[in-house]
């Protein structure tokens, strides 16, 4: 799907261009677009460094491990096929925390450190796993406590309640995550059904952890 | 968590500064292996801009809107929103910069802006940093949420404000 957005988003573009007699800005783009691509990871690489780091100390200290204790229910529900008391449950508190707090920059290290550790997990490196297509979906779709971006905007243009739009973005960032959490439920099932059919060990009932050959499957008692 | 999460560490007798720069030494890697992912996509987006396709489209789809008592004002966010954080967030602050902060358009701008992340962005950031090629049915439930999220953000001003 992703191969087909891209080249349908740069085909269409180089038809409009042609058609508009906008030659000169769809290469213009293409170079601006470069551009901003490597400024963007170069702007990303003091908040990856400082923030790999800290978690690194978190890790080490063994803060991480002992979060993942305490809150792993919530986290077992969310990613049923991540053994209890791997590293990846931290990071992904870690981000889900960090979402909810609107801390942007903070987060993304985060998740990049989850999803780096749900790679050590994955039998396909180049695949997706399901816990993975479950971390994007709760990112994309991510609880918004404090919107402190729009909030200083809005301050800067003279609103006379800025924070006005703190209840709006909770209650729409909550009815998004709930239907990013129900949709990725929905296609974790269904690639489990178009996949041929496994081992008899795995029964009907048994859907979520059902027939997929995955080394860790055993882990879980 | 700056100062707690060295001073924790400290009792516990980890040898912070180590750990820190051990860890730290992944972050370079990860944002250098990010960088063909994102010119890939920042490419692809700002053609797609800048050759008026992305006007195009909501021409297309701003009536619609119109008819169901929505600002179309809005409808280029719920676009743009999901392709790019910088070009949503610029658009938002012209909207609101026009119609001001506490009009209808300024809080469903605000609120659209507030919720729902950038996908496209996320997508290509979290899966590029660890090499994944095939990223299954993400896209499609990340847009998904986009369009429910959109959805959610303009009833509940219509509901709240309007």
């Amino acid at each position: 799907m992703i191969n087909g957005i891209w080249l349908g988003m740069i085909l269409i573009g180089f038809v409009f261009a042609a058609v508009n007699g906008r030659m000169d800005a769809f290469t213009a783009a293409v170079f601006d677009g470069a551009k901003s691509g490597v400024t963007v990871s170069f702007g990303l690489i003091s908040v990856l460094v400082f923030w790999m780091g800290i978690m690194r100390v978190a890790e080490d200290a063994g803060l991480l491990k002992k979060i993942a204790k305490v809150l792993g229910p919530v986290v077992s529900f969310l990613f049923p096929d991540v053994p209890k008391g791997h590293p990846a449950i931290g990071y992904i508190l870690s981000n889900m925390s960090a979402n909810l707090l609107g801390l942007g920059n903070a987060a993304t290290p985060m998740g990049i450190k989850a999803m780096q550790e749900l790679q050590t997990l994955n039998p396909d490196k180049e695949t997706a796993t399901p816990a993975m297509c479950t971390l994007l979906a709760l990112n994309t779709a991510s609880i918004t406590l404090i919107p402190a971006t729009l909030i200083a905007i809005r301050l800067n243009y003279g609103s006379s309640d800025p924070a006005a739009i703190v209840g709006t973005t909770l209650a729409a960032t909550a009815v998004a995550t709930l239907a990013a959490i129900a949709a990725d439920r929905l296609c974790r099932r269904l690639a489990l059904l178009r996949r041929p059919p496994g081992p008899p060990a795995a029964r009907s009932g048994d859907s979520t952890r059902g027939n997929t050959p995955l080394p860790y499957s055993s882990l879980k008692g | 968590m700056i100062t707690f999460i060295p001073l924790y560490a400290f009792t516990r007798k980890v040898p912070v500064y180590e750990s820190f720069v051990e860890g730290a030494k992944d972050g370079f890697g990860t944002a250098i292996a990010i960088i063909p992912h994102l010119v890939g996509m920042l490419v692809a987006i700002s053609v797609f801009r800048a050759s008026g396709a992305l006007d195009f489209l909501m021409g297309f789809i701003a009536p619609a809107l119109k008819g169901i008592g929505v600002p179309p004002e809005v409808l280029p966010l719920g676009l743009l929103r999901p392709l790019t954080g910088t070009g949503s967030l610029a658009y938002t602050t012209d909207l609101i910069s026009v119609h001001g902060p506490d009009s209808l358009i300024g809080m469903i701008a605000s609120t659209i802006q507030g919720s729902t992340d950038t996908t496209l962005y996320v997508l290509t950031v979290y899966f590029g940093a660890v090499g994944i090629r095939n990223g299954r049915y993400a896209l499609k439930v990340g847009l998904f949420s986009d369009i429910v999220g959109f959805i959610a953000a303009i009833a509940v001003c219509l509901l709240v404000f309007g």
